[in-house]
């Protein structure tokens, strides 16, 4: 039993968080975060250089680590600064498809940072379930004809390709991936922000026409890719979201330590304190949980989803406790875009919006345990 | 980062499971699964169990007689225990009083008081709570006044746990009111037999009989009944505490409470209509899932302390999840157990699922309550973790 981080681990993260303390400021994440591109190309090159993304990976596939804890010591690091650039979304979730897949040669320069995949996997009738799609691939002699409409895209439009789900059979979840290059014939996007900083696209597929090799992996074999990317991705959002609450921690008590009312720190009212340290227990509680799914990453198939859907719900609520606190212990200047933590509240409870929120990860981890 | 016990580890345990199997007698650990008292010789035949074993002290170091367990070891020797349905040992005995002399009494102290717990001569209780002082404990007013080569103490004290078995008691008394609260007390050893103790029952909620108050009336106790230095006590006592709160985290208690409610679930959810099936199963969800983090969040705690940090605030964190946790869990027993948990059965009912659920949903309120209530927990988390 041992929680430490390794040497290694611990060399990179305090690199990164050296970096970020004296390059990353908040007002200018939130300068790039809220403009067309979503984020700053400077950091993304910067980041690669650090070696980041090969940490996601293992030797065998081109990266250097790849384990649950080298993930999650990142992601968390990277939570603290509120970095937008979109590492979980472009690099560990496509790249942890290619991996399953021996594609080794794409993953090779994901991780020198050259190549951005966005994930197309959620629809909007399908809620936070990607095991199954509407969106379909017709197979022709030639390849393939994709017809359907992707929601939420994260980052579509700053990346090179993008990997589609599409029904190759008749059931629902018979589905494929597929490599769509973005500016292939038929292909549009909608554009918008996100409330949190970045961009996303609904992309609409309207006959795209695909070569043979388009297809990732096996035909019918995209429920299986898209569980084992998420699940990274997954990990990665709950470490992320408790590098967003220590932060947030740390604001709220210096806060209490200095603001006066009543001619004296607030901090030294009982109301205030007692739910400071239901704040503090709670992000306790999440770390465990991260560290849980961490873990589990190694375990097979649903040891592994059943620890991440119980990270993924302690994240959520434990999440939205600490964001909603922590506004409401700061008073009026929690509400004002000027002060910094309502940006990392805002990022808080949306990430309970991704991969599924709190609900559907409770019902998942019941339904998991019924198998 | 490695989550897994070490070979080392898992041997320890499936020896210590083994011992459980072979040495717990059956009709203990059915009183136990039970939610019944064990009677005061049936625990001191446990004691003795144990005791036979080198395990009864298991948590003390070599030299005072315990196997000298590293954190690891008596986390996994409490799980096991509690997974085995054993009775817990006499805390007041092993873990509050025991490391309190180790720490502060003297070597004569030890090697009279420490012999006398493993072999079943002394049955110490507890004497902190008054009338007066509960939460504010600092408040207590029995005082101590010392007389030749005697103390003559007056006052009361009450919420005395198990009283009526102790033949000892180890009290916080006042022995000066200069300065503050905190400065003027002292730590002391009372024979109950002595003249001027008087012990009366307290009833509580669930039917039960385990606490007490306690009179004391002119009892004279010898000076060398003192437990380090006069008006020293309130740190003594704070020592004793955060050992007190160190195994509240329950978790092998509340894993073995889990998978009970697990079965009773499963028994009863056939007479349930779908929506309350799928209410009552996500509170059964969510109480797993915290569970889970806590017994992380533990083991997180246990490993600092084997690397030589101190459990000190960390305790009062798991004393608030553990007792949070431990309580949600009687909910759901009850909960669960419908129309049926209305009876009041004093007697073995395990035929009929979890006997005498409310009784024991009713006693545990007392979890959040001893050993510092929750919200005294809160307050020691704003002061020295958080520095409020």
């Amino acid at each position: 039993m041992d929680f430490k981080l390794t040497d290694e681990q611990q060399m990179l993260t305090d690199t990164l968080q050296r970096y970020l303390q004296n390059e990353y400021s908040l007002t200018k994440r939130n300068e790039a975060a809220h403009h067309s591109d979503g984020f700053d190309e400077k950091h993304w090159a910067t980041f690669a250089e650090l070696g980041l993304i090969g940490v996601f990976f293992k030797e065998e596939d081109g990266g250097f680590a790849g384990t649950g804890f080298d993930v999650s010591c990142v992601f968390e690091t990277l939570g603290h600064a509120l970095v937008v650039e979109p590492l979980a979304d472009c690099t560990l979730i496509p790249g942890q498809v290619l991996a399953a897949v021996g594609a080794t040669d794409r993953l090779e320069e994901i991780i020198a940072g050259t190549l951005r995949l966005a994930v197309a996997f959620d629809e909007y009738n399908t809620r936070y379930d990607r095991s199954q799609c509407a969106t379909t691939a017709l197979q022709t002699a030639d390849g393939w004809v994709l017809n359907g409409t992707k929601a939420m895209v994260k980052f579509a439009n700053q990346s090179d390709a993008l990997i589609v789900s599409a029904r190759t059979g008749e059931r629902p979840d018979q589905m494929s991936l597929f490599l769509v290059p973005c500016d292939v014939g038929g292909l549009s996007q909608t554009c918008y922000s996100l409330f949190d900083g970045g961009q996303a696209a609904d992309i609409r597929l309207s006959d795209v026409t695909l070569p043979r090799d388009a297809l990732i992996g096996e035909r019918h074999g995209g429920a299986d890719l898209i569980g084992i990317a998420t699940g990274w991705g997954i990990l990665a959002v709950c470490a992320e979201a408790l590098g967003i609450m220590e932060t947030i921690k740390n604001v709220t008590l210096e806060y209490l330590r200095t603001r006066k009312q009543f001619g004296t720190e607030i901090g030294r009212f009982q109301a205030l304190q007692h739910r400071m340290a239901q704040m503090l227990l709670e992000i306790e509680q999440a770390r465990s949980a991260v560290i849980n799914a961490a873990a589990a990453m190694e375990a097979s198939g649903i040891e592994r989803d059943r620890m991440l859907s119980a990270a993924k719900y302690s994240i959520g609520r434990i999440g939205t406790l600490v964001a909603e606190e922590a506004i409401q212990m700061h008073g009026g200047i929690g509400m004002t875009w000027e002060y910094d933590i309502g940006h990392f509240a805002k990022r808080l409870s949306m990430i309970d919006h991704e991969m599924g929120d709190t609900d559907y990860h409770l019902s998942k981890f019941i339904e998991l345990a019924a198998e | 980062m490695d989550m897994t016990f070490s070979p080392k580890e898992e041997e320890f345990r499936s020896e210590v499971r083994r011992f459980f199997q072979e040495s717990l007698p059956k009709a203990y650990a059915n009183k136990i699964a039970n939610g019944l008292d064990l009677e005061k010789a049936e625990l001191q035949d446990w004691h003795a169990i144990l005791n036979k074993r080198g395990w009864l002290a298991y948590d003390w170091p070599k030299e005072f007689g315990g196997p000298g367990w590293g954190p690891m070891e008596i986390h996994i020797f409490n799980e096991e225990l509690a997974l085995a349905e054993a009775p817990r040992v006499l805390a007041f005995n092993f873990k509050m009083l025991a490391p309190v002399l180790m720490k502060f009494g003297t070597k004569k102290q030890c090697d009279h008081w420490l012999p006398r717990m493993l072999d079943g001569t002394d049955w110490w209780c507890q004497g902190y709570s008054e009338p007066g002082a509960g939460s504010d404990l600092a408040s207590l007013r029995t005082t101590a006044v010392r007389d030749g080569d005697h103390y003559v103490v007056n006052g009361q004290k009450t919420w005395t746990t198990l009283g009526q078995h102790a033949n000892m008691i180890f009290c916080l008394v006042r022995t000066s009111k200069e300065g503050k609260p905190q400065s003027g007390i002292s730590f002391l050893l009372i024979d109950m037999a002595s003249p001027g103790v008087e012990l009366r029952p307290i009833r509580t909620i669930d039917g039960g009989y385990e606490i007490n108050e306690i009179f004391l009336t002119n009892v004279k106790v010898p000076v060398g009944n003192l437990v380090g230095e006069e008006n020293k006590g309130w740190t003594y006592a704070k020592y004793l505490l955060t050992h007190e709160r160190t195994g509240i985290a329950l978790v092998g208690d509340s894993i073995r409470k889990f998978d009970r409610l697990r079965a009773l679930f499963a028994q009863e959810k056939a007479s349930m209509d779908t929506q309350e099936r799928v209410l009552l199963s996500a509170r059964i969800a969510r109480v797993e899932i915290d569970l889970n983090n806590m017994n992380t969040t533990n083991l997180r705690v246990l490993a600092s302390v084997a690397d030589g940090g101190a459990p000190d605030a960390e305790s009062s964190m798991l004393k608030i999840l553990g007792s949070e946790i431990h309580q949600e869990l009687d909910s759901l027993i009850l909960r669960t157990m419908g129309r049926r948990a209305h009876a009041y059965l004093r007697e073995d009912f395990s035929s009929m699922g979890a006997s005498q659920p409310a009784s024991v949903y009713f006693n545990n309120r007392k979890l959040s309550i001893f050993g510092g209530s929750n919200e005294i927990q809160k307050n020691i988390i704003s002061k020295m973790i958080l520095g409020l």
